[in-house]
């Protein structure tokens, strides 16, 4: 037999559930003890926000929001590998990521509150803002990285995406691209196993999401998306290899959605509780606190006063965002183009005029 | 000056534009070594590099996507859709981020592109070529949506289109790409993109009209003429936003309008423009509105397709059942 090609996807993982590391010499990352420190208080605060924004969906405060319990590890990892001028192409849930970057928590309460400003965000002005169209965000990220590549600069565009996002066209179009243009790409699946209630195994029939890089020429690579030593390991060498010129990368980052697809959603309809029981053993918290606290890194009351910090934290956003009064109904109309035409200027004085004398 | 086709002046345009600004860059399929199917881009990569005259996968998907993400980090992209009836796929990435995108980040992220399409029908070509969507962008908030009917406006328009910071949609009647040759100056100047242009006075009758069909009007004019009757004819040139004013105008002069467009009738932007008139002009009207249009049907395969098309004509006898109202 002549073999045209042959391939293999490679799966790291260095820490066990327990927080163990598995025998592997460890990347440098586990040994930056300040650096992994930070982005577990950035997990642990993540949670708590998140937390709190399903409570405040709870209560009527928020619409329809997207939880992120879970995915935490993968989205600290995809943050905090990235440098200020690179640019985030987030799907809507990949908060950690965010606020490493510089969004604020009242930013994300304002989107899923119902207010445009949410995505007029704190964080990098460039980054793209929240993509609800699955998958599209990919070749948003692909078109960055082609404008770097135009332009001579040394930065990197990052999309991220679901493993039901790897079924849609844009997905397979910016990997293609990325491969054809050799473009500073990395393209990120956050393999959360649920596509809101189609599971991955009826979303492909490939043994892998990140094998569908290979398609396009990418790096890819299969990590648990639990560790984030293993999923901050993949990244720094993704983006590394992008910005030196060595071509893209899909990084599958497998990983388990422990809440429901959005507030909006109610997973007991199409999944057993024993296995989102099962899967909350091997969260991605835990396992880096039990191996910070062995290096004696972290502590239970460092835990305590983390915890409460968070909240208060948490609360002073929580305030802010409720504190925001609406927008004036002008705003519907504002932005939608740089220079207002005729028609939209006389249908925005016609909105205004109703609102006279209504408080 | 030499004398250039309305091709060759999308070609002029694209040259000056990419000479001018850094930013601009050209994408497509066969846009680069082949200067594209029509030969719109022809010579510009060999001018400008295969990094500012890109040749894309064979996806209108990557082409659309690319280019939003290209616009929203500071570059200006001039994509080019093979022909309007493979703009399809494209759809998503115009309608939900294009045209939202400065909406959505209250002015922090804009998306200055382009895409041009060879439009509408008339030249032989197989099927899925031949189409005219224009009512399906016109409806979506943010976009803008051009159809040159010279070779002037092609350029003067086309640059306009890339100058300006918001997405447009720019259609190519290609049925008229070589139909004539005129004198355009190539001195980067653009046109206004939010008017209509007034390309033959007259008092009886107001034709509008767009695009290819533009020929056709003109030509039922000169028919009208030589029976007495005097025809102004409107170019709309700009679908969205449209120049309303100019129409009103011409029509409380004329008190007859017949609008005339290769698109199917049914929600068409005739109808909306038809609309404009009940809502502002119904007291200056003598005759009801006439629609001269492509019939609710596909547009037939080519045997066929001239039937379809609105013809002299058709336009004539539309302009004569409004005279015939007094």
């Amino acid at each position: 037999m002549t073999v045209a090609a042959s391939f293999e996807i490679e799966y790291r993982q260095y820490l066990d559930t327990d927080g163990h590391p598995m025998g592997k010499t460890l990347p440098a990352i586990a040994r930056d003890l300040d650096q992994l420190v930070q982005l577990y208080q950035l997990m642990s605060f993540t949670r708590i926000f998140d937390t709190k924004a399903i409570a405040l969906q709870r209560t009527g405060k928020l619409g329809t929001y997207a939880s992120c319990l879970g995915h935490e590890a993968a989205h600290a990892a995809i943050g905090s590998s990235m440098r200020p001028e690179d640019v985030l192409a987030p799907a809507y849930r990949e908060y950690a990521a965010q606020f490493w970057r510089g969004v604020k928590p009242r930013d994300v309460l304002m989107y899923w509150g119902g207010d445009e400003r949410g995505n007029d965000f704190s964080g990098p002005r460039h980054d793209f803002a929240w993509a609800v169209p699955i998958a599209t965000q990919c070749l948003h990220a692909a078109g960055a990285a082609l404008a770097f590549k135009v332009r001579g600069e040394p930065r990197v565009a990052v999309s991220v995406c679901g493993d039901g996002g790897t079924s849609k066209a844009d997905f397979y179009s910016a990997l293609n691209c990325g491969g054809a243009f050799q473009l500073p790409l990395v393209m990120v699946v956050v393999n959360n196993q649920w596509a809101i209630s189609v599971p991955r195994s009826k979303q492909t029939g490939a043994k892998t999401l990140a094998q569908k890089g290979l398609a396009g020429g990418l790096d890819c690579l299969q990590v648990d998306g639990n560790d984030l030593i293993a999923c901050r390991e993949a990244m720094d060498q993704a983006i590394e290899r992008a910005r030196n010129g060595g071509g893209g990368s899909v990084v599958e980052m497998v990983t388990y959605r422990l809440h429901d697809h959005t507030t909006a959603d109610d997973a007991r309809r199409y999944r057993d509780d024993a296995e989102v029981k099962e899967a909350w053993q091997r969260e991605p918290l835990g396992r880096l606190r039990a191996y910070l606290t062995r290096l004696g890194a972290w502590s239970d009351a460092r835990e305590e006063a983390w915890k409460s910090e968070c909240e208060g934290r948490v609360n002073e956003e929580v305030d802010a965002y409720l504190n925001t009064r609406a927008q004036p109904v002008e705003a519907m109309f504002d932005h939608l183009y740089a220079d207002m035409p005729l028609e939209i200027a006389q249908q925005r004085a016609l909105a205004v005029s109703r609102e006279v004398g209504r408080g | 000056m030499a004398e250039i086709t309305l091709i060759e002046a999308v070609t002029q345009a694209l040259a000056w534009e990419l000479a001018h600004d850094e930013s601009v860059v050209v994408l497509g399929e066969d846009v680069g070594v082949n200067g594209g199917v029509f030969r719109a881009t022809v010579g510009l990569q060999e001018k400008f590099g295969p990094w500012r005259v890109i040749d894309t996968p064979l996806c209108e998907t990557s082409i659309a996507g690319l280019s939003v993400g290209m616009a929203a980090q500071g570059m200006k992209p001039v994509a080019e859709a093979q022909f309007e009836g493979f703009i399809y796929p494209m759809l998503e990435h115009l309608m939900c981020h294009a045209a939202r995108m400065r909406y959505r980040t209250r002015g922090r992220l804009s998306c200055p592109l382009v895409v041009r399409a060879p439009w509408g029908g008339g030249i032989r070509a197989p099927e899925h070529h031949s189409e005219a969507n224009e009512a399906l962008f016109a409806n979506v908030p943010g976009l803008r949506v051009v159809i040159p009917s010279s070779p002037a406006r092609a350029y003067g328009l086309l640059l306009a289109a890339i100058r300006d910071p918001d997405p447009v949609i720019f259609f190519e009647p290609k049925r008229i790409y070589r139909q004539y040759k005129e004198e355009v100056p190539d001195d980067g100047e653009a046109l206004p993109l939010d008017v209509c242009y007034v390309l033959r006075d007259g008092k009886d009758v107001t034709l509008v009209s767009w695009g290819a069909t533009i020929k056709e009007t003109l030509e039922a004019a000169d028919a009208l003429a030589a029976e007495g009757i005097s025809a102004e004819v409107i170019d709309v040139a700009t679908i969205k936003p449209l120049d309303f004013d100019t129409i009103h105008e011409s029509v409380t002069k004329t008190g007859r309008c017949v609008i005339v467009h290769e698109a199917p009738k049914n929600v068409g932007v005739g109808a909306e423009i038809a609309a404009r008139l009940a809502e502002h002009a119904m007291y200056d009207l003598v005759a009801p509105v006439e629609r001269v249009t492509g019939y609710d049907t596909h547009i037939p395969l080519f045997r066929l397709e001239m039937k379809y098309l609105p013809a002299v004509q058709r336009i004539v006898e539309a302009a004569k059942r409004t005279l015939a109202v007094s």
